[in-house]
């Protein structure tokens, strides 16, 4: 087993050095010099050079790439061009607020795509799934911007229940959190309603049909046990597993209701940091990412291996 | 009532109670302020935070004229090369400190000499300080220099305490001397300041708290507005003003700012046969007379982009109306590309990629292929443009300037033959004579007289076209009283307050 860990290791070794090439180079092409950016509107002839000098910029870019690594590889992301706050500690501060995001948006997609998808499968060819597979392409097609400004002018500037956008955190105003949390959340769960919606509908006919299911109904159980005890439970197995990738979608794809809603989350931290030129903040960003899911990727490989002994010998 | 009953009661009840305090203020920002330095800081956000955060030597009034601030009194030598400030007595910095004339030594020292510092340019004329006494100190200067005063009111003449700027993280945890003291910071999220009680002036400062929070889309600024989760918001986009004029919880602040908007042509590209528009100044003058700003102004900036001809603003000593005589006149432009031997003339605009923008350059696209002119676009990322103009990678360019309150400011680097700014690379020994002579004088009467000297060379010669001053304008909630927009786009909150 330890052999295999290790040769796992070995494959993901050049993996993330592909990675780390990618996010350097693919920055470096980026028209735009950071250091105009940094030396504010009027250039300074002299203070160019010196931040030239500082990021090592006039440094061949192989030399500024080992010098980069050999940063990253001591465990330091390096500190915000913009504003020197270092770039591990902007990205410990803003993932949880984009995770809090994309769970409260999982949990409204939940709540409203799998008992519609439910419905939908029970009524099929009815007026119901008609409507429902209607609200579902609307919630599918509706640009996410549309949503969310549309829902700030109703319920925020119309009715004034709650605040437009910007964020507080749990732990300084759980009421704060809520409120601000809530529009943001239903924007994106919305959309993620439709999808489950239509895939919970077909994983339930599929289910709806099978044998075991006309068993349960011929012992004579009634049609709610039969739906929500025998149906439901082996149609959300598939549910389930394009929720997690939804969810693993919803934290890099947050962006644009990030933007609209100001939430100061994971998306809203690399747009800003792309358009400032902020390179650390960018590569560091991007790097984290990338070794998260080859990370998530090799311990997904290790248990497949863990769990089918069959396997083991393949390796 | 059953579990989930009480359980979706309690979140409700949690979520409709509403937090704001009477004492805060909340202030929307167009962006995120950058490191909260002000000898290092470069955004025009940040000057707005260190407005409320950091005291100068100097301030301006909203005629532009220099006024006191933690400097009482001050004065210049017979032969303009030292200027002698008073300070007031009871300065207090945020870390109980007092602020006497060494720690403005120390402050303007570290503005010429700290290697990231972007003042350098702005306190180059100084040579040395010194400390008379405990509140007076003289400043010597290597060369006459009038437009020290104008920037010792601004960045380069805050004072932050000697004793906290050595820190490492003096731009997380900024210690300075004006009305608020830093809280924290969230980047992209907010700034928090609470109230200096040992504040020089602390009577007339009557919000506990301020709050600057960014928020980029202007659309999504002026819901926050509306719905009273903000109370100032800055940069209202010109397609709201009506929504914000007619809304009776909303109190309207346009002004016209020191800045400006304009388009540098690149005199230095290609060749008299491939880019004549950048050697022929007739082509420039007849691409000037085809557009109308007027109509730039009436149909993208619904009446806040004042149509600008030179780069003074009518608030400052040296703007002078005769600049502005010439109007749309197609003909005679048709006329002068003729003259010029061209019947039609290509040329490529590279501007920022933004909503109002794009709406100006394509009526300049429209208005000046009437009279002979073939303009295609290039919209480009903020970054992307500053590279292409730095590096000449243009043909003509959008230029924007946030403005100075001394004429100076707007004027040297941008055509003085060694300016930084200098886009257009236009040189001429006379200009920068003159501009060197008005620079150097403090008696506003001749500087104007030296400045109408050399805008006369740069209309003629016309290596930057400009179009329309950089508008300010301010959205706030009726219940703000004593609000003022002041012309460098600055939120003062001196006198201001809320009602019920």
């Amino acid at each position: 087993m330890i052999e295999i860990v290790f040769r796992r290791c070995i494959v993901v070794l050049p993996t993330l050095l592909l990675v780390s090439m990618l996010v350097f180079g693919m920055q470096k092409l980026l028209p735009g010099d950071p250091i105009l950016t940094m030396a504010g509107e009027d250039r300074d002839p002299e203070t160019i050079a010196y931040l030239q000098e500082k990021y090592h910029l006039n440094d061949p870019i192989p030399v500024q790439y080992v010098a980069w690594l050999g940063q990253i590889v001591r465990g330091d992301l390096g500190i915000s061009l913009r504003t020197e706050q270092p770039v591990l500690g902007l990205i410990v501060q803003k993932l949880p607020v984009t995770i809090q995001l994309a769970a409260f948006a999982m949990v409204i997609a939940f709540v409203i795509g799998v008992p519609a998808g439910i419905i939908s499968a029970i009524r099929k060819g009815t007026a119901t799934d008609y409507a429902i597979n209607v609200v579902a392409l609307s919630g599918l097609s509706i640009p996410n911007f549309w949503l969310g400004l549309m829902l700030i002018l109703l319920v925020s500037v119309q009715w004034q229940l709650l605040p437009a956008s910007g964020y507080t955190s749990p732990l300084e105003d759980i009421s704060q959190n809520l409120r601000t949390m809530l529009m943001p959340a239903f924007v994106l769960g919305t959309g993620l309603a439709g999808v489950l919606m239509r895939h919970t509908r077909s994983a339930m006919l599929g289910v709806l049909r099978s044998d075991y299911v006309r068993t349960a109904r011929a012992k004579g159980l009634n049609e709610k046990t039969v739906i929500l005890r025998h149906a439901l439970k082996n149609a959300l197995v598939p549910i389930i597993t394009l929720s997690t990738l939804l969810f693993g979608e919803l934290l890099a794809g947050a962006v644009l209701t990030e933007q609209i809603f100001t939430i100061p989350g994971f998306g809203k931290l690399i747009v800003d940091a792309v358009f400032t030129r902020d390179y650390a903040v960018v590569q560091g960003v991007v790097l984290c990412t990338a070794v998260g899911f080859i990370l998530m990727n090799l311990v997904a490989d290790l248990l497949y291996i863990v769990v089918n002994p069959r396997l083991r010998d393949a390796a | 009532m059953n579990c989930v009953t009480k359980l979706l009661s309690a979140v409700t009840v949690l979520v409709l109670a509403s937090p704001t305090l009477a004492a805060d203020l909340r202030i929307g920002l167009q962006d995120d302020a950058d490191i909260l330095d002000p000898h290092r800081a470069r955004t025009f956000v940040g000057r707005i935070v260190f407005t409320s955060l950091c005291d100068k030597l100097f301030d301006i009034n909203e005629k532009l004229e220099i006024q006191p601030q933690l400097a009482k009194e001050w004065s210049w030598s017979e032969d303009g090369k030292t200027l002698t400030v008073t300070l007031r007595d009871n300065g207090k910095f945020h870390d109980g400190t007092t602020i006497d004339a060494a720690a403005v030594k120390a402050n303007l020292e570290r503005a010429k000499s700290l290697p990231e510092s972007l003042r350098k340019s702005e306190v180059a004329s100084i040579d040395s300080v010194e400390v008379t006494d405990a509140t007076t100190l003289a400043i010597h200067l290597v060369k006459p220099d009038a437009s020290l005063l104008s920037q010792l009111a601004d960045r380069a003449g805050m004072i932050l305490s000697p004793r906290a700027f050595e820190s490492a993280d003096f731009g997380q945890n900024p210690v300075c001397s004006g009305p608020y003291k830093f809280v924290e910071r969230i980047q992209n999220d907010r700034i928090v300041l609470e109230k200096f009680a040992d504040y020089w002036d602390a009577n007339n400062f009557n919000y506990d708290k301020l709050t600057f929070i960014p928020i980029s889309d202007s659309t999504v600024r002026l819901a926050n507005l509306r719905s009273g989760d903000l109370d100032i918001i800055e940069r209202i986009a010109p397609s709201d003003i009506e929504a914000v004029k007619g809304d009776a919880n909303l109190a309207f602040y346009p002004v016209t700012g020191t800045g400006y908007q304009a388009l540098t042509f690149n005199l230095k590209k290609g060749d008299k046969d491939t880019f004549p528009i950048g050697y022929d100044k007739r082509i420039r003058q007849a691409f000037e007379l085809s557009i109308d700003r007027n109509v730039i102004n009436e149909v993208v900036g619904q009446g806040i982009f004042q149509p600008a001809y030179q780069p003074f603003p009518p608030t400052s000593f040296a703007y002078d109306k005769k600049f502005e005589s010439r109007q749309r006149d197609v003909a005679k432009a048709k006329a002068l590309l003729a003259e010029a031997g061209h019947e039609r003339v290509k040329l490529e605009i590279a501007f920022g990629n933004n909503t109002a923008s794009q709406q100006v350059y394509e009526l300049i696209q429209a208005m000046s292929a009437e009279a002979g002119f073939d303009i295609s676009l290039r919209p480009t990322e903020f970054a992307a443009l500053q590279s292409a103009l730095k590096e000449g990678n243009f043909e003509a360019g959008q230029s924007g300037w946030s403005g100075r309150a001394d004429p100076d400011g707007n004027i040297h680097s941008f055509v003085s033959c060694k300016g930084n700014l200098n886009d257009a690379h236009f040189c001429s020994e006379k200009v920068d004579a003159l501009l060197e002579e008005a620079r150097s004088l403090t008696d506003t009467v001749k500087r104007k007289a030296l400045y109408d000297q050399a805008e006369e060379i740069i209309q003629d010669e016309l290596p930057i076209v400009y179009l329309y001053y950089q508008p300010w304008p301010f959205a706030a909630r009726a219940k703000v009283k004593g609000f003022t927009a002041y012309p460098d786009g600055m939120i003062r909150l001196k006198g201001v307050s809320s009602e019920g």
